[in-house]
């Protein structure tokens, strides 16, 4: 993306819902969407621009919440400084599993499977070590005071997570334009050529999941100043993994806007599919899923692409989809 | 209590349990080997042929022993019709968007199972399933003995079909050169299908020889899809007769972990072998080259 | 499932759009917790994990709640407030706490006077939350975790018993029962589920039995689902305990109990705690033999009163076991609509108070009259159970014991 007024358009768009919707429903809705939308920008960095697509991004989004909750609870350290030290954190888990997977050379599925494994691990050890709370997991007081980053207002919690949005997203832009998100998807596109050309590829890559790390985590550390309670399944779960990765790659993997498209379009999906099913336990998935499979077989290259592909598509009578057939 | 008495026991039982989760990882190794997805819809599948043979059982009155006959081809068409008209078209052929197909069904398969049949847990009580032989120092229960064995019947199967037909020299081609392959007239979207419905075959054989020991509900299959994927990535990624012995291993493994660290944290000592193979030898302890 | 909804009768829909119409026609619809018409509907949210990992127990627990619903609306519906009817609303949890909030915001706009359900501990603590925002009343039903109770919020009930309770309880069942039995039990090992009920109990069991006499052998540790347990199993046979306390989920226990079987390991007795079988119908009759003689410390409904009874009896006609998510969230449906003829008012905050002063003595649970401390239920307690001749029976307390405990049982 060449210009910056797409995305301060977007924010501004954004930053002004609260003000003309005070349906908390809404609220709650989008901030649960922005959420997971941040999450999945954390993804986008690694997997869309570096195309090392992790299933376990669970280890950051576990790593933030879990260390946001623990200083506080434990430490009785300030919620703002907590949410810190857990981006911090997971820029830090960021380093160790990269350096490991990285260094070993580890690419495609194998890289996949491995953070599947470190997600697993974080996992095991959170519901077993009394730090964590174990299996009870950790809760954090209620205190709806500004100073322990926890508000009354739901309108304050969106645009605390919408920031948080905002500021990924400006990092997105910076690295798409950078040389490092040059040398990024050099990377992604032929790892060997890149290596050719000089490029320290483990060193891009570790700088990508670094950024990445940072990001997912910043999604839990919010989510505990949300809901206030965190266990070894909401942090390390495989439910976090898989919404990281589902949401740029509906919206458009490797695309500023993608994760924040996808995020929206497939929370909307499932509501809009608990509407049209009713109380039915299970059914409004069972459309849910069918609706995502469509929109996958519709739209390749993801929903921000659909809209080049159907350029293409007025421009040749080829559609994008059926090139790469076979 | 770290004696031979125990000791023993705990490795015959690891190579049982392991066994069963062999039977899991054949599948998934076989589909990853010839498309290289890795098959989110794996543990829904497995679930889905629970319910297969406990209906089979439950209301036609058929022992999974004996359904297994019917739902393993079944279930290889439903394989085959799903990579066919599903995955395939879906995903255009890109790896990414299988993924995501993948996910979607099994998102599909576990809430329709959800919706038609509740979340009861769900057992069947056939007559042999408490029989067991008396070693002297310990039983063995017969079903898992028919599973030990049932493993290695389904692996010579696959191996056979690998390399005596025409279909299995086909994924075979496939497999190691798709370009190729398609260039010397070989139909690569049939290829994909057959495979995938073979993977799911062996998804339903496993699951008529889990059925008389263990439980179903909508979420039951997907407590083997990690502990399968661990098996593959072990056994070599597309190998055969390295998920076989990746399974076994796996099971001891989790067997002795499970008695020298407790189940809870034994589970990590599967993972942490995971990991290490996969940080030292990706190609796994029985793969061949990278 | 038949129950989901329950339809309002044609004539009832017609009442209460007419008084709707009138209502808003005068203009008394923006208050309508004050003014209300006499006969409004009152909306409860009925919020239970009906999907995802939790949902057998969700299930059961709207089962329940709609049930006593059913019953109060064909019994004439809140009498203080003129015979209104209930109007359940349902959500889905979806098993998560984001899921569970979600749905507490929907009910809050859609004007639900009280919200009933939860079911997990997880859920229950950010749903309580959610709704203490708007002041709305939250009765949980089942959620043990303690700290979902004494985080000092106001619009936070629970009818039911929770951890402490429980697992003091079942260590005082323990004692009683082996006293009487000459001690017949010195030696003991723990199997439990590694999250909140499971761990924290053998904490405690293990803090206090060699205290009393026993000696833990050892405390066995499993994840959920664990797929596997002939190695546990290996264990307790080396071991050779007198007794065995499993504390862990339903699929989990049948394991356990069916590779026990298979390795002929027989312990003087099975005593678990809220065991996920031991005091279930479902386990009785799908494992008559495994099942025999096993003592449970849970959840159990009042067995002689007729009205739980008649209530097992209508919910096995509906081809459903009678679990504890049914008759807990059955008696928490009644908690409410006892406070709602007490407060004669659907006004949360009214609800809040007459709920927090309540002394409701007609339900189905072993708890006599209730009495509220900062949202708990004093009375609540847990009971001692022991599967007798294929059925369950209640050996513990004695005040509702309809059988005498057998012990030990081999």
């Amino acid at each position: 993306m060449k210009s910056f007024a797409p995305i301060a358009l977007v924010i501004a768009v954004l930053t002004a819902v609260p003000l003309l919707v005070h349906s908390n429903v809404v609220l709650n809705f989008l901030v649960v969407a922005l959420m997971i939308a941040l999450a999945g920008q954390g993804w986008n960095i690694l997997g869309g621009y570096g195309g090392q697509y992790s299933f376990g991004h669970a280890i950051f989004f576990g790593t933030g919440a879990y260390v946001t909750a623990i200083l506080q609870v434990q430490y009785g350290i300030n919620a703002w400084l907590a949410f810190g030290a857990g981006i911090v954190a997971g820029a830090a888990v960021g380093v160790v599993v990269g350096w490991l997977a990285f260094r070993a050379g580890l690419r495609g599925s194998y890289f996949a499977l491995v953070t599947l494994a470190f997600a697993e691990v974080l996992r095991i050890l959170a519901s077993v070590a009394p730090i964590t709370g174990a299996g009870v997991g950790t809760l954090v007081k209620l205190d709806l005071r500004f100073a322990a980053l926890q508000f009354e207002s739901r309108a304050l919690f969106y645009w605390l997570i919408l920031a948080l949005v905002a500021v990924a997203l400006v990092v997105t832009y910076a690295v798409e334009r950078s040389r490092f998100g040059a040398w990024l998807t050099a990377v992604r596109e032929n790892e060997d050529a890149a290596r050719a050309l000089g490029v320290d590829a483990v060193a891009v890559k570790l700088g990508a999941m670094v950024i990445s790390g940072a990001i997912t985590a910043a999604a839990g550390c919010f989510y505990v100043q949300y809901f206030l309670f965190v266990d070894s399944h909401i942090a390390y779960g495989a439910w976090i993994s898989v919404e990281a990765l589902l949401t740029p790659i509906i919206g458009g993997a490797g695309t500023i806007f993608g994760p924040l498209v996808g995020a929206l379009v497939v929370k909307a999906l499932g509501e809009g599919a608990l509407l049209v099913t009713g109380q039915a336990p299970g059914l409004d998935l069972v459309v849910f899923g069918i609706v995502l499979i469509a929109v996958v077989g519709l739209s390749p290259r993801g929903i921000v692409g659909l809209r080049q592909q159907l350029g293409a598509r007025f421009g040749s009578r080829r559609g994008a989809g059926e090139a790469s057939r076979g | 209590m770290l004696s031979p008495v125990i000791l023993i026991p705990a490795l015959l039982n690891g190579l049982l349990t392991g066994a069963v989760y062999a039977l899991v990882a054949l599948g998934l190794t076989l589909i990853y080997g010839v498309l290289h997805i890795i098959n989110f819809a794996h543990g829904a599948l497995l679930t889905a042929a629970m319910f297969a043979a406990y209906f089979a059982f439950k209301v036609l009155g058929i022992d999974p022993y004996l359904s297994v006959f019917i739902i393993a081809p079944l279930f290889f068409a439903v394989g085959y019709a799903l990579q066919r008209f599903v995955i395939g078209l879906a995903s255009h052929g890109e790896d990414r968007n299988m993924l995501l197909v993948t996910l979607g069904l099994a998102v599909v398969i576990e809430n329709a199972l959800l919706f038609g049949f509740r979340g009861d847990t769900r057992t069947i009580d056939v007559p042999y399933a408490f029989q067991t032989i008396d070693l002297g120092f310990t039983y063995l229960a017969v079903p898992r003995l028919v599973g030990f064995v049932a493993v290695f019947v389904v692996a010579l199967i696959l191996w056979l079909i690998m390399s005596l037909t025409d279909i299995g020299r086909a994924i075979r081609a496939v497999a190691k050169e798709k370009l190729g392959a398609q260039l010397s007239g070989i139909d690569v979207a049939h290829v994909y299908a057959v495979t995938f419905g073979l993977g799911t075959a062996c998804v339903a054989v496993a699951a008529c020889l889990l059925m008389p020991t263990y439980y179903v509900n909508p979420g039951a299959g997907n407590a083997f899809v990690l502990i399968a994927f661990t098996i593959v990535v072990l056994g070599g990624m597309g190998s055969v007769p390295g998920a076989v012995l990746g399974g076994l291993m796996i099971g001891v493994v989790e067997s002795l972990s499970s008695l020298f660290l407790g189940d809870s944290l034994g589970q990590v000592g599967i993972f942490l072998i995971f990991i290490a193979v996969l940080l030292v030898r990706p190609q796994g302890l029985f793969g061949a080259n990278a | 499932m038949s129950t989901r909804k329950i339809p309002l009768s044609r004539r009832q829909f017609i009442a209460s759009t007419a008084l709707g119409a009138a209502a808003a026609a005068t203009g008394t619809i923006a208050m309508p917790s004050v003014l209300r018409a006499a006969g409004t509907p009152v909306k409860i949210g009925v919020l239970q994990p009906v999907t995802g990992p939790l949902s057998y127990s969700g299930t059961q627990g709207q089962l329940g709640a709609m049930l006593a619903i059913e019953e109060i609306n064909a019994a004439g519906g809140i009498k203080a407030l003129g015979g209104a009817q209930l109007d359940p609303m349902v959500g889905d949890a979806q098993s998560t706490p984001a899921g569970g909030t979600a749905e507490v915001e929907k009910m809050n706009a859609a004007g639900v006077s009280c919200i009933v359900g939860g079911y997990a501990s997880g859920i229950c603590l950010a749903t309580t939350q959610a709704a203490a925002r708007y002041d709305l009343p939250y009765v949980v039903d089942v959620g043990v975790a303690d700290n979902i109770m004494t985080r000092g919020l106001k619009n936070t009930f629970r009818f039911g018993p929770g951890f402490g309770v429980i697992a003091n309880a079942a260590i005082d069942n323990l004692i009683a029962i082996n006293d009487a039995a000459g001690k017949a039990a010195k030696t003991v090992m723990i199997v439990h589920e590694d999250s909140l009920f499971g761990a924290g109990l053998a904490k405690l069991l293990n803090a206090k039995l060699p205290e009393k006499g026993f000696q833990v052998l050892e405390t066995i540790a499993h994840p959920t689902p664990t797929r596997d347990f002939n190695t546990i199993v290996l264990k307790i046979k080396a071991q050779n305990p007198d007794l065995v306390i499993p504390a862990n989920y339903y699929n989990e226990y049948v394991l356990l109990a069916r590779t026990m079987q298979q390795q002929h390991v027989k312990p003087k007795g099975i005593y678990s705690v809220l065991g996920g079988a031991a005091s279930s119908y479902k386990f009785v009759k799908e494992f008559p033999e495994a099942a025999n003689g096993i003592m449970d410390c849970n959840h159990w409904f009042n067995p002689l009163s007729d009205k739980a009874q008649a209530l097992k009896k209508k919910v096995e006609a509906k081809g459903q076991f009678f679990t504890y998510e049914v008759y807990l969230n059955y008696a928490s449906i009644g908690l409410v609509a006892d406070a709602l003829e007490r407060a004669a008012s659907a006004d949360r905050a009214k609800l809040i108070e007459a709920l927090a002063s309540s002394t409701w003595a007609g339900h189905i649970m072993p708890y006599g009259p209730t009495k509220f401390v900062d949202g708990q239920n004093q009375g609540a307690a847990p009971c001692g159970t022991q599967v007798q001749g294929n059925d369950i029976k209640v050996i513990l307390p004695a005040k509702f014991a309809d059988a005498k405990p057998k012990f030990p049982i081999t």
